[in-house]
């Protein structure tokens, strides 16, 4: 029993798999309830007029409000370009 | 003053309707009467669940178009005392629950009971946000599985966000986890979520856990709610279950795999 549980332990279990995967999408959603109706909307339009200069797919781009006190809330762009000069 | 319970989740499938016959019927064991309201208008289902299917005559979208009273509505459950059916309609029209109607049969519902469960439909439309609008609190059914807890987590959203207390700026509805189909074996070999996993991502506060039992499909196929089955695992986790919605503080139960006699062992079982 004992062996067989020390084989068993070198895999990776997929409840912690699951466990990671739900923090972060679960995070994400909260994240963009949290914010303002038009956060979405913004997303794209930025990605739109990036992607008049430079092609990039819409997975790289990631627009998020963080609100750091109550008079304070920033707005955080993240735009990762290909590899490739242009 | 009446208690409005909504029994939600978002994912289908997970336990509600079983969930809310169980946790109505313990409430009615407990000596509070209660009536258990099936939202999941065009997919009625609580009646077969509670053993009530042939004796739907009128049902709540009835009620709302004056068609019919309560009294001649409500089917009084035969086997326990102060419990309670509001059967769905079997009607197509999406928009049979109006916002005024369902709080007109509620408020009427609240002058005689003390507890109305509402039982939700799957998803996020329309008769999903009308069974938590005017609760007071809401038990969110999950199973230890990823789409449920997503699932879960954005009803906990709906219910903060879109429910009449959160309109009017009052306390906000007491949520409350409910894990259902828990395997103890599969969460001991790691291929299950455990309730400690659960709770850290829904952060909000547990009130049971249904192990995964056959006494469910049997309570079903007959017409039983599970806690009437005060044998099973699951009747009784349920009964417990009841017993902290009431108040009262109660270990939990079912959380650790059971060890195997040796009769069990060589037999089976």
């Amino acid at each position: 029993m004992s062996l067989l549980d020390y084989f068993r332990s070198t895999k990776k279990k997929s409840a912690s798999t699951a466990k990671e995967r739900l923090q972060i999408i679960v995070a994400h959603e909260r994240n963009r309830r949290s914010g303002p109706d038009y956060l979405p909307q913004l997303e794209r339009d930025i990605l739109e007029v990036i992607r008049k200069y430079v092609d990039i797919p819409a997975d790289q781009i990631s627009v998020s409000l963080e609100q750091r006190s109550d008079e304070l809330s920033v707005l955080e762009l993240n735009v990762s370009f290909p590899d490739e000069k242009r | 003053m009446a208690k409005i319970i909504v029994v939600t989740s978002g994912k289908g499938g997970v336990g509600k309707t079983t969930s809310s016959a169980a946790i109505g019927t313990g409430l009615a064991l407990s000596g509070h009467k209660t009536v258990i309201v099936d939202f999941d208008i065009g997919l009625r289902n609580l009646d077969l669940i509670m053993g009530c299917e042939r004796r739907v005559v009128y049902d709540f979208v009835n009620v709302i178009n004056g068609e019919a009273n309560l009294k001649q509505t409500l089917i009084k459950d035969k086997r326990v005392d102060n419990l309670f059916i509001l059967p769905a309609s079997q009607t197509r029209d999406k928009d049979a629950l109006t916002k005024e109607g369902v709080e007109k049969v509620l408020n009427e519902l609240a002058k005689d009971f003390e507890f109305i469960i509402c039982d939700s439909p799957a998803g996020i439309e329309a008769g999903a946000m009308m069974a938590l609008y005017f609760a007071d609190e809401a038990v969110v059914v999950t199973n230890p599985e990823v789409s449920s807890v997503r699932d879960s987590d954005r009803i906990l959203g709906m219910l903060s966000s879109k429910s009449r207390r959160a309109e009017r700026g009052e306390d906000a509805i007491k949520e409350h986890l409910l894990l259902t189909r828990y395997n103890p074996e599969r969460v001991a070999k790691g291929e299950m979520l455990s309730v400690e996993d659960v709770q850290e991502i829904l952060a909000i506060p547990l009130i049971g856990v249904i192990p995964e039992s056959q006494a469910v499909l049997n309570a079903s196929n007959s017409g039983q709610p599970v806690t009437l089955d005060q044998d099973s695992d699951a009747g009784q986790a349920y009964l417990d279950t009841v017993s902290r919605l009431l108040g009262n503080t109660v270990d939990f139960r079912f959380l650790t795999v059971e060890k195997k006699g040796l009769l069990k062992r060589i037999f089976g079982g």
